[in-house]
């Protein structure tokens, strides 16, 4: 077939990237092959935009044992333990066939887990949905959240932790973050790399459809109003398959067999062999007509570009053929020798007896291309907003209004339906600051978050980058963690766009100030540019998935208050930042004005005396203040507990709605018991810490002055009925 | 005390339950649904889980696997052989416990704490349970809404064969505390030997404080004395 202008470009390549191509190859290449360059050369595989911002950030501390680079980051948590873990986009199938994308990214990011060898101990997810009054929501969120657990809860992976929101940027194109996080002995680990020549090239897992062709192209494009037709490109997930996947990789990583394994992710046997071999610095030939197919006739290309779910790609070591072939067989799984490793260092491709592809790997992968795009600085809208010429709400109405409002209302609908205590170790389950999951048969556990705040990353990249990685570490504290490292999961608009490329550089550099002040890299992540629709571009949404270390099980925290007549603190100084907060946002419906400023020496400060007043048994219970300010995070810990609290006006208020519902950073909210109250005033003021002692907790009401009394029963009423309402059912 | 864990590709308790019985003294076993023959055992335990993928319907096809067939054998000769959660669903394939288990009432998959009232405890399974006793489980299923006939009914509630029921936190048996519409708020049953109990709660998960609470301990004491 000639390949003409449009044939190219309907592969989602620019005719200069063409050109490159025929250069690398010194001729044309077949269509097959422009399949293959398109599926390597897509944004979402490529990384072609973002390469250059990426390097900036900070990757490596004392614990990593692996950035990124390789299926998932590996921290170390001491004894022969280690943590793998990586957070992954699939957003734009999800807007397309919501069970099915939701399912299969939860599917897909954890065989990045198992892939290095770990046991997936828990799964976390974050969401975002257009407006509820948008015509598609309600469909979204019920097949997003069904095929978050209907995949999650089969394989049998608690969901322990997440986040579900609601903003118009994302009418037409929402977000589904899926992360997981596995437990490794730190001496079994497994890398992609391949080594040696004329290795045994294995296919395990499910046979190979023609679903999810040219998925990964899909996802390297703006949606329009044809959208809708590109649901053949969504792939169907089995967990069933997952599991029993799961396991036999597991049961044969147990012996000395293999020598590198790659799961088939994105572009599917494309890219996992083309990786392998590029990471191993050799050759790949496979003899096609030997792929397990569910389909008749499949062509070459339709099996090269397929992303058929749980499938697996593993490199044998000589003579294990057989072993690694029960075991696969004991799990009812397909096990093929279908090609080997060699030392010309091409992807060749053979199908009925004839060679249909030759491509040297580095024309594939170190020469794909790599975009420095043009970008340009965020322009911020200065305007003040001035809080005294806004119409007044009275104190109670605008707290009940956000309390009840579909991003601060129980999220119980939610995550009643996904499993959270299989396994048998999940210590602290969803709604609290972060999941907590315990180290099977270990004394020490580990807390993981995942969290977002586009409305400040949109107004300004720069601080929205450094207070999300902010936010990750105080959850992390939160619970008593020492926060290790994150993961993350850039989700930005079309990067062809100088402006959005501007908030992706920006962003980055945010996080990159935050990451090296605080000692908390990233080790694995994903980007998905493209995210909108006829060039209407989402907030910039980068999603951190933090990971932090609990030695101590007897020293762990929720944000629940414990008893009545303790004194509540507030940590960190509270200014009544109100631009950009959920008071001004959804009250006044006003996007002006800048984020809160991050001071990350007060950040860390605050964060470490947390830890140390936890060590020293000081605290009852702990909760990080965040959207909604102080009067949100107060009746959370109410709500969780049935404890009410009096709470005093503090005595140098300019005004009650800055000081409760501003949100201003680094704070957090602790309860004391009374007994301790003049040692800890003590370290506070011996560290500098500032603090306002808010409050004292009762039975039944919360109570402020003469602004706000009602029952914490009436409270948990409010916040728990928006779901149930916009949802028709109970859960 | 023996005790045998049968595993199907799917399930997914199976760790969580070994766990348990090891943590209270049984001697366990792990048997693929592959064996031919079961482990000297006094407890067979079907776990929770996807067995199959639930494909087909849930419990439908682990229900004609070779190891089953030993099981009913054992069955009869009087062993104890407990199925929680998919193991329930598969005893009722089996047709060793009657009955069916439908999707819950909201279509959704639901996974929560709730609480359960002892109805009858005196059976090998409850005994160290107080009558009227209220413990909280943890659940999580798609099909856990038990249905039966009414002279089917009858016979459960005559002879003493439905040991948990969905109540309050207070103990109140009502619709707003039954989590999934089951039938008159069953959450387990008896055969009518009383050797094979089905229950869509999970103790296995609630036996250490740390994690949740310890109210699934007496079921596992209960079979041990």
């Amino acid at each position: 077939m000639k390949i003409t202008n449009n044939i190219v470009e309907s592969h989602g390549l620019k005719l200069e990237e063409y050109s490159k191509i025929k250069q690398l190859l010194s001729r044309e290449p077949n269509y097959l092959e422009l399949g293959i360059f398109s599926a390597m050369w897509n944004e979402h595989c490529s990384y072609k935009s973002s390469k250059i911002h990426l390097k900036k950030l900070p990757i490596k501390n004392k614990n990593v044992i692996q950035g990124p680079g390789e299926n998932a980051g590996v921290i170390d948590i001491g004894d022969d333990d280690a943590i793998v873990f990586k957070i992954e986009s699939h957003n734009h199938p999800s807007y397309i066939e919501p069970y099915q994308g939701a399912a299969t990214g939860v599917g897909g990011i954890l065989r990045d887990v198992f892939t290095m060898g770990a046991r997936p101990i828990a799964l976390l997810n974050s969401i975002h949905f257009g407006d509820p009054k948008h015509k598609k929501t309600k469909n979204l969120l019920n097949g997003v959240v069904s095929g978050i657990g209907g995949y999650g809860n089969c394989i049998g992976v608690p969901t322990i932790a997440g986040e579900t929101k609601f903003n118009s940027t994302y009418n037409e194109n929402i977000l589904v973050n899926a992360m997981a996080v596995g437990w490794v002995n730190k001496k079994k680990i497994f890398y992609s790399k391949a080594k040696g020549i004329n290795k045994s090239v294995v296919y395990v897992g499910s046979k190979t459809g023609r679903d999810g062709i040219h998925g990964a192209s899909m996802a390297s494009a703006e949606f329009d109003e044809n959208s809708e037709d590109k649901k053949p490109t969504v792939q169907v997930g089995d967990p069933f398959t997952e599991k029993l996947l799961m396991e036999a990789c597991l049961e044969l990583m147990k012996k000395d067999s293999i020598i590198s394994i790659q799961d088939m992710g994105a572009a599917g046997l494309t890219s996992s062999s083309v990786e392998m071999a590029h990471k191993g610095d050799l050759g790949i030939e496979l003899d096609l007509d030997k792929i397990p197919c569910r389909e008749e006739k499949m062509t070459p290309y339709e099996m090269m570009l397929s992303e058929s779910q749980e499938r697996m790609l593993i490199i044998l070591e000589d003579g294990k053929e057989d072993e690694a072939k029960n075991i696969f067989q004991k799990w009812d799984l397909d096990f093929v020798v279908i090609g080997k490793t060699t030392e010309l260092k091409n992807l060749s491709l053979k199908f009925k007896k004839e060679t249909v592809a030759t491509i040297p790997i580095e024309a594939l992968s170190s020469k794909a291309p790599l975009y420095d795009r043009k970008w340009v600085k965020t322009k911020f809208n200065k305007n003040k907003i001035k809080v005294k010429d806004l119409k007044k709400i009275k104190f109670e109405e605008a707290f009940l209004k956000i309390l009840s409002s579909p991003n601060h209302s129980s999220k119980k609908w939610v995550t009643e339906q996904y499993d959270q205590m299989v396994m048998g170790d999940t210590i602290q389950r969803s709604g609290s600051n972060a999941g907590i999951i315990k180290i099977h048969n270990k004394d020490k556990a580990i807390a993981v978050t995942v969290d977002s705040s586009a409305n400040y990353c949109k107004s300004h990249p720069l601080i929205g980058g450094k207070q999300i990685v902010c936010e990750s570490w105080r959850n992390l504290i939160s619970v008593g963690a020492k926060p290790i490292a994150i993961t993350n999961c850039l989700n930005f608009g079309n990067p062809e766009n100088p402006e959005i490329m501007g908030e992706f550089a920006e962003n980055i550099l945010g996080m990159k100030q935050a990451c090296e002040f605080l000692d908390f890299p990233v080790v694995s992540g994903n980007v998905s540019f493209y995210n909108g629709t006829n060039k209407n571009n989402i907030y910039p949404t980068p999603v951190i998935g933090g990971v932090g270390l609990i030695k101590n099980l007897n020293k762990i925290f929720n944000h629940h208050f414990k008893k009545i007549d303790s004194n509540v603190l507030v940590i960190g100084k509270t200014f009544g930042h109100l631009e950009q907060s959920v008071f001004i946002n959804q009250l006044y419906n006003l996007n002006e004005g800048m984020p809160p400023e991050v001071n990350l020496l007060n950040e860390k400060n605050n964060g470490e005396m947390i830890l140390k007043l936890i060590n020293a048994g000081l605290i009852n219970s702990i909760h990080d203040i965040s959207t909604g300010g102080i009067i949100l995070a107060l009746a959370e810990m109410s709500i969780s507990s049935q404890i009410g609290v009096k709470i005093n006006k503090p005595k140098k208020l300019s005004n009650l709605s800055e000081y409760f519902f501003g949100e201003d950073q680094s704070r957090y909210l602790i309860e004391v018991d009374k007994s301790n109250y003049s040692k800890i005033e003590r370290l506070f003021k011996d560290n500098n810490i500032y603090f306002d002692n808010i409050g004292i907790t009762q039975k039944e009401y919360f109570e402020l002055d003469k602004e706000l009394k009602i029952s914490v029963k009436e409270l948990y009423d409010i916040n728990n009925k928006w779901y149930k309402q916009f949802n028709g059912t109970d859960c | 005390m023996n005790s045998s864990v049968i595993v199907f590709p799917g399930s997914n308790c199976d760790r969580d339950i070994a766990t348990a019985l090891t943590k209270l003294q049984f001697k366990n076993n792990m048997v693929w649904h592959k064996e031919n023959e079961l482990p000297k055992s006094d407890l067979i335990v079907i776990p929770g889980g996807f067995s199959y993928g639930d494909y087909l319907r849930s419990g439908a096809i682990a229900a004609k696997s070779n190891i089953l067939k030993e099981v009913i054998k054992a069955s009869k000769s009087g062993c104890l052989v407990l199925g929680i959660c998919n193991g329930f669903q598969i005893l009722i394939e089996t047709g060793l416990l009657q009955g069916a288990l439908l999707r819950n009432k909201n279509l959704k998959f639901i996974s929560k704490d709730i609480h359960l009232k002892i109805i009858n405890n005196s059976n090998k399974f409850c005994k160290n349970y107080k009558k009227n006793g209220i413990i909280s489980l943890n659940i999580a299923h798609n099909e856990g809404n038990y249905f039966t006939q009414k002279d089917h009914l009858k016979e459960l509630e005559d002879n003493e064969l439905i040991p948990f029921k969905y109540c309050s936190e207070n103990g109140l048996i009502n619709e707003s505390s039954n989590p999934n519409g089951s039938l008159e708020n069953i959450a387990g049953i008896l055969n009518d030997k009383k050797n094979i109990l089905g229950m869509m709660p999970h103790p296995e998960r609630m036996i250490d404080n740390l994690i949740s609470n310890e109210d699934g301990i007496e079921l596992f004491t209960s079979i041990l004395s």
